[in-house]
């Protein structure tokens, strides 16, 4: 009797072990299953090239080009500016500040992981896109730039973290044996440290940048949301995520419109798919 | 009576051949003390007898171990486990209540009768000789006990089971010497009624409490006889060697 | 010739900086949002219904369903991942179905949450047909927080010492039973700090609930598991964005609430996972 409740319960565990791997499965066949439609009426490459995105026009325009080349401006900013200030940032708790500081910015760092996003977005609407729009003198603060400067602070913990771990386990005997040639604290940083630590950090950064191409909340809030192709960081623009947020709401489930917006998801999917996968495999092949 | 017949036994762990062609007998009633340096395949080999080596993944045997004329690999692992007890080499009490880690075993074969349980702990206590110091306080965890009191409550947990054989595992390696007399003491009243197999570094303890001592090195059994010949008149340089060692 | 210690102040100056470019800001947020949103918070607030197109009153059934949404989050993934992680702690094998397993996690963590909710729309509101409902959000972001739960369950799992389960064992038990009598009581503390803090961020979460339950507008509070409900993280987007005119003392306000529900359980967190370090016995 014991015997078999326990032969069910292990039957169970396994099931549930394979959880991930079904959910995983489950999502990116649900998304399929919706957004391949939309290529019965679109081709594959007038979607992802077409210039113009009209989803509710008659006929609608479903090219998703502008909210590709939105969702890169926005992401290419948000990583010049957080991978440098990022990675220092990893540098500075993990090799230079002591021991009760480092506690403290570490709280810090999760502190800000822990901000919901949609409070982020608030926040970059009151403060920083004001800020943005008396700086440039724009029309509207409402840009590309204040969304790649708020996802750069949203992408800041992922990167510091792992980062650290990475410069973490970088063994001690590196750091001592270039501390005993006379080189300095820097110098070993410089020149040891970070070249040996590189593969975590190339995840941090991918990962970093994994978090913010997938951001929604406050890339809609603060964007502007304009789906026309870019010409500078200084105008709004539309990304992938903030489409899918701003659209379904409004899209007739079974329309082209909601098939198109599924379609986007893929897109996203696939694309944290690539990231995650190869930055699992550079953090695991350092072991 | 033979309580342990081991053949050609062979185990792996990975690529690492620990255990090479070991035969052996374990009498019943008998303490059976195996001596050899570190790494010489003693824990392996008393880890076979009640299958805790099977939780390592890369354990891999060959040769026949019968416990009482049955194949223990062909053995229900928890019965083989129940039928023989091990104590380990540092006392490991379990984050529980003194009388907790006592009823422990019992508990897990379905005995839940509360005046059951209460006399089978006292039994098993009295037999480890800690009922005395502990029968006051049997609800406080077992982290406030002593070290030798940990370790002879390790051995009463044990014996709640009613195992027939017990394992010890180098049972002093942590205790100060008046603590280790005491376990030996309870060692040598047990065999009355177990089978003891013993592995210790501690040559005079071998010494002291083995009716017959084998000498493991590097994975191979090199000899087994009373305990007085090994230590006396060895037959093999290697064991006399090591004995000469340890003792010089 | 360069001085190689003055390199090494400018370089320490700027890692300095960049550590000031994040803290500053993250502290100047906290502050704003304190100072900003305190004065609006009052009893009527906060057990109000919303009146005036949510230009007035209070935002009580967005609490409600924030609480709603978080709690029947970690009611689903809690018992899925607690199992998903005694399954890699205590019987995966080092082999490629371990590592898949692992992958899938990492990657399940990783899938944007805007696509979760389009997950959540198509499984449960459309193809299940719960509509838009608390019950459709609460498993969508089950979902959501299921990595980490398991992630979390797990190292509290492997934490526990190898030695109890095999004492445990050489007593007779079983596996199962070792699991159940002595691993997970001793896992209990960290699983409990890694839901605490996931019942946080299932709460933050806007983009999840977005197709899947969330409510403009909808001054009551639900009844069933199959209605749709107002939530804290979507009325700050609307009135921040979708209503014009809205006071600033309740859009603070409700920012104020929101943060103060997410930070409340991180430190609560964070001192479960101080007193349990102090209380453990081994």
């Amino acid at each position: 009797m014991r015997k078999f409740k326990e032969f069910i319960i292990e039957k169970l565990i396994l099931l549930c072990g394979l959880a991930s791997i079904f959910f995983v499965a489950l999502i990116f066949l649900f998304l399929l299953k919706e957004g391949l439609a939309v290529f019965k009426t679109v081709g594959l490459f007038s979607f992802l090239g077409g210039k113009s995105w009209y989803p509710i026009s008659e006929p609608p325009h479903l090219g998703i080009l502008p909210l590709i080349l939105g969702s890169l401006w926005v992401t290419l900013g948000a990583a010049i500016i957080s991978v440098p200030i990022g990675v220092a940032c990893a540098v500075y708790i993990a090799e230079i500040s002591p021991g009760k500081i480092k506690e403290v910015l570490k709280a810090g760092i999760e502190l800000l992981a822990a901000i919901p996003s949609v409070v982020l977005g608030f926040i970059g609407m009151v403060t920083l896109v004001p800020l943005v729009k008396s700086i440039f003198h724009l029309p509207t603060g409402l840009t590309a730039l204040s969304g790649s400067i708020m996802l750069a602070f949203m992408a800041m913990p992922t990167i510091v973290s792992i980062a650290e771990d990475a410069l973490y386990s970088v063994p001690k005997i590196y750091k001592e044996g270039a501390l005993a040639l006379g080189a300095t604290h820097w110098q070993t940083i410089w020149r040891v440290i970070l070249p040996a630590a590189s593969k975590g950090i190339l995840a941090a950064v991918m990962l970093g940048i994994g978090r913010v191409i997938g951001e929604t909340m406050a890339v809609m809030m603060i964007t502007g949301n304009a789906a026309v192709i870019p010409q500078s960081i200084l105008v709004p623009v539309r990304t992938l995520t903030a489409t899918i947020a701003a659209e379904m709401g409004e899209a007739v489930v079974g329309g082209e419109h909601y098939f198109a917006l599924f379609a986007i998801g893929i897109i996203l999917f696939v694309i944290s798919f690539i990231i995650n996968v190869t930055a699992d495999l550079f953090l695991h092949k350092r072991q | 009576m033979v309580a342990f017949k081991i053949r050609d036994l062979n185990i792996w762990f990975n690529d690492v051949h620990a255990l090479k062609q070991v035969s052996l007998d374990v009498e019943a009633n008998e303490i059976l003390s195996i001596i050899g340096p570190s790494n010489s395949g003693k824990t392996t080999f008393l880890r076979m007898l009640n299958r805790l080596n099977d939780l390592e993944p890369s354990f891999r045997m060959e040769g026949e171990v019968k416990f009482e004329k049955e194949d223990i690999i062909r053995m229900d692992a928890e019965t083989v486990r129940r039928k023989v007890g091990m104590v380990f080499a540092l006392p490991l009490p379990l984050p529980l209540s003194i009388f907790d880690n006592v009823a422990y075993g019992v508990r897990m074969q379905g005995i839940r009768h509360k005046g059951k349980l209460t006399a089978q702990v006292e039994e098993a206590l009295k037999q480890a000789y800690l009922w005395e110091e502990v029968k006051d306080r049997l609800s406080e965890s077992a982290f406030k006990l002593s070290g030798g009191q940990q370790q002879r409550l390790c051995i009463a947990r044990t014996l709640a089971v009613a195992p027939q054989v017990i394992l010890f595992d180098e049972p002093c390696s942590g205790l100060d010497p008046i603590s280790t007399a005491k376990v030996e003491e309870a060692m040598l009243k047990l065999k009355q009624k177990y089978t003891i197999v013993l592995v210790t570094n501690n040559v005079k303890q071998a010494a002291r409490v083995g009716d017959r001592t084998a000498f493991f090195l590097s994975g191979e059994l090199i000899e087994l006889d009373q305990t007085d010949k090994i230590f006396t008149a060895p037959a093999d340089k290697r064991t006399d060697g090591y004995i000469r060692g340890k003792f010089g | 010739m360069r001085n190689p210690h003055r390199t090494q102040k400018i370089a320490f100056a700027f890692l300095f900086l960049a550590i000031l470019l994040i803290l500053v800001p993250v502290g100047l947020i906290v502050f704003v949002i304190i100072q900003k949103g305190l004065p609006g918070i009052s009893w009527q607030f906060l057990s109000d219904m919303p009146r005036q197109g949510m230009r007035a009153g209070g935002i009580f059934p967005a609490i409600i369903g924030t609480i709603y949404l978080a709690s029947g989050a970690i009611l689903f993934s809690l018992p899925i991942g607690l199992l998903a992680a005694i399954y890699l702690s205590e019987y995966a094998k080092d082999n490629l179905l371990t590592r898949i397993i692992k992958l899938a996690i990492v990657n399940l963590a990783g899938v944007p949450s805007v696509v979760f909710g389009l997950f959540g729309l198509s499984l449960f509101v459309v193809f299940f047909k719960f509509g838009a409902s608390i019950l459709a959000g609460a498993m969508t972001l089950g979902i959501l927080v299921l990595p980490v739960i398991i992630t979390a369950s797990r190292t509290a799992l492997e934490s526990v010492p190898q030695s109890f389960r095999e004492v445990s064992l050489s007593l007779g038990a079983s596996k199962w039973q070792t699991i159940r009598h002595i691993v997970l009581p001793n896992a209990i503390p960290g699983i409990l700090t890694g839901v605490v803090l996931e019942i946080g961020r299932a709460a933050g979460e806007t983009a999840p609930i977005l197709f899947t339950v969330a409510a403009f507008y909808l001054p009551q509070l639900p009844e069933s598991v199959f209605d749709q409900t107002m939530a804290l993280p979507y009325h700050l987007y609307v009135i921040s964005t979708q209503v014009p005119n809205v006071a600033e003392k309740i859009r603070y306000g409700t920012a104020f609430v929101l943060l103060a529900i997410v930070l409340s359980m991180n430190l609560i967190a964070v001192i479960m996972r101080n007193k349990f370090r102090k209380l453990k016995k081994w």
